[in-house]
């Protein structure tokens, strides 16, 4: 279950600026010389001692080594083990295939742990909370922001309120929901519902896409209106396409914490068929060969790993902008 | 006087409907479903049962304080305080300086600092159940396993890891400091970005050392976010649930059971039906602890901010 105890949002922070502040960075970077931006502890007089330029070269290769072996290294030794013979892993597993290599591990990853099937879950599962995230709190966001009814202040508040509660207080009473929800009749449990639907209460996606709405020029809702725009179309087609960096930051936000979350889907999704990664890999382990099993392990992170590759610029700064608007 | 009362229209449903009162309720539908059935609800529904005996079968019946009470004279409730609380202390000692440090010395880098931050992210990146159960693996007790054939190379004889319950606590810590480190990093990395380059200038036309500089310039202008790191860090190891789960269960003989994972085996893992009221009671009773000690928290620190 995703941490909710972000215990404070100061409520005069205007969360929008990171986004816009990093934007003028990037531009400003793109304009102005590296070295004139790229100013830190660090100095140009400092840099030109000899002393403390071999030391931060010392300390540099120190940290880029230390780095490579708590970050690079075991992915790769689980990349190595995913195509080794089990008895070599266990008998000796530093060595690089002293017997051999065993891409049938991989195969049978696929063909007998059916990995893909739960790939393809965890997929849904993410999408599923991604789209119910974006629905409730954009909807929300706008309907509080911007239409701003009366009892808008009270919903804001109550809102407001479930972020100081941490996530563990709803477990059990979130679980008999799921299990005898209201109106519908039958149980949630094993059905991605169970997942998407609690995802959707996230007070801080609420409350961050509110943020953004209220900044927005209202000289421009106001023209739209005049144009003729209704409640719908302002917000589809004036409100939305203005929100695109906030809604991308919700996204990641989003589908992050629905591909990393355990506890919940562990507990409300005891059925394989539509079981995710991190709630089948566990099961798995002890009734499956090691090498298998660590080319299970390997194919589910390979393709994360791949799109973080591509993607890297967007998630560091995102994981930056976390850090800010938590901050 | 009678314009006045005119232009004032009564308020009757149709013209709350005219001016978009009934649009702006269908927008709000979404979310006062969603949060109403699946937070607002069981929200008071965890008070409500923290009171009572609930067994799904029989009508639930109020019992005052018994499931506190049931709660607090648990021996194993005990042990979980006190796992969780040396849980939090190994995680704070190993894992709050190490990002700090790394972000630090990883901002000066100039040429490296894109490749050194995907390096350091990508344990983050990975999924957090694979990476504990990476390090299951890691951490195999025989001579062959991994780091302990890695200690042998040192000549260190092979420790026992996760199967012994002196050294399952500190190995759980290091795991969730190898998983989060990287994404801590990050935040600082972000935060000493936005340092003032000016105030680097002025510190060295007064003549300020490397080591003043970081002193004097650089961690006082991280002051609040390495507040808000702190109190985040220890609301989320007192919520730690993953690593005793996945690595021991608990065990051995209950060294690794942490607060959560009491609350998740008297509701879902009991032979006896799910004890929900000593389930609920004990989340409340961690939910307080954990408001009282943010509140303190934040009391004090601002007053250390505002100095």
């Amino acid at each position: 279950m995703e941490h909710r105890v972000t215990t404070t949002i100061p409520a005069d922070l205007p969360l929008q600026e990171p986004v816009q502040a990093e934007r003028i960075r990037r531009r400003a970077r793109s304009v102005r010389t590296r070295d004139a931006e790229d100013r830190g502890i660090l100095g140009i007089a400092d840099r030109r001692r000899t002393g403390v330029r071999t030391g931060s070269t010392v300390i540099n290769v120190l940290l880029g080594a230390a780095l490579v072996v708590t970050g690079l290294l075991p992915l790769l030794w689980l990349a190595k083990s995913a195509i080794t013979p089990t008895q070599d892993t266990l008998m000796m597993p530093l060595r690089l295939f002293p017997n051999g290599v065993a891409w049938s591990n991989l195969e049978r990853a696929w063909n007998d742990v059916h990995i893909q099937n739960f790939f393809w879950n965890t997929i849904v599962m993410a999408a599923g909370s991604w789209a119910v995230q974006m629905v409730v709190a954009t909807t929300a966001g706008y309907a509080l922001a911007v239409l701003r009814p009366a009892y808008g202040r009270v919903l804001t508040g109550l809102v407001l309120a479930t972020l100081f509660v941490p996530a563990v207080v709803l477990l059990v009473p979130l679980y008999l929901t799921v299990l005898h929800p209201p109106l519908i009749g039958h149980s949630l449990i094993n059905t991605f519902w169970a997942v998407w639907l609690p995802a959707g209460a996230s007070a801080f996606n609420v409350l961050l896409v509110m943020r953004f709405f209220e900044s927005l020029p209202r000289e421009v809702f106001e023209a739209a209106r005049t144009d003729g725009a209704g409640t719908f179309r302002l917000f589809w087609s004036v409100v939305l396409p203005m929100s695109k960096p906030i809604l991308g930051v919700v996204s990641i936000f989003a589908i992050n914490a629905a591909w990393a979350d355990f506890l919940w889907p562990n507990l409300v999704l005891t059925d394989i068929a539509i079981q995710p990664l991190s709630v089948r890999l566990p099961q798995i382990q002890s009734s499956t060969d090691l090498g298998v099993y660590l080319a299970s392990l390997t194919i589910a992170t390979v393709i994360p790993v791949a799109i973080f590759l591509v993607f890297q610029r967007t998630f560091l700064s995102g994981a930056g902008l976390g850090g800010a608007v938590k901050g | 006087m009678t314009t006045a009362a005119s232009r004032t229209p009564r308020r009757t449903p149709l013209t709350w409907v005219r001016r978009g009162g009934l649009s702006t309720l269908v927008f709000l539908l979404p979310m006062l479903i969603v949060f109403g059935v699946f937070s607002w609800t069981p929200i008071v529904e965890s008070v409500v049962m923290s009171f009572q005996h609930t067994n799904l079968v029989t009508t639930p019946e109020f019992v005052g304080w018994a499931n506190f009470a049931a709660v607090l004279a648990d021996p194993t409730f005990w042990i979980a305080v006190r796992n969780t609380a040396y849980f939090a202390v190994l995680a704070l000692i190993f894992g709050y300086p190490l990002p700090l440090i790394a972000a630090v010395l990883l901002s000066e880098t100039r040429r490296m600092r894109g490749v050194y931050s995907v390096l350091a992210y990508l344990p983050v990146i990975i999924l957090p159940v694979v990476a504990v159960l990476l390090w299951k693996v890691f951490y195999d007790a025989s001579p062959n396993g991994v780091f302990n054939t890695i200690l042998g190379w040192f000549g260190i004889p092979p420790q026992p890891w996760i199967q012994d319950a002196t050294t399952a606590m500190p190995s759980l810590v290091l795991q969730a400091t190898w998983a989060g480190a990287g994404a801590t990093v990050i935040i600082y990395l972000a935060a000493l970005r936005s340092v003032p380059p000016e105030l680097y200038d002025a510190a060295e036309v007064d003549g300020a050392s490397i080591w003043q500089k970081v002193w004097h310039v650089t961690l006082p202008q991280l002051r609040g976010i390495l507040f808000i790191t702190l109190i985040l860090q220890i609301t989320a190891t007192a919520q730690v649930f993953l690593q005793p789960f996945l690595f021991t269960g608990g065990g051995p003989n209950n060294a690794t059971t942490t607060i959560l994972l009491l609350i998740y085996q008297y509701a879902f893992q009991n032979s006896l039906g799910g004890a929900y009221g000593k389930a609920t009671a004990l989340s409340l009773m961690l939910a307080v602890f954990l408001a009282v000690l943010s509140i303190v928290y934040f009391r004090i620190t601002r007053r250390w901010s505002t100095e």
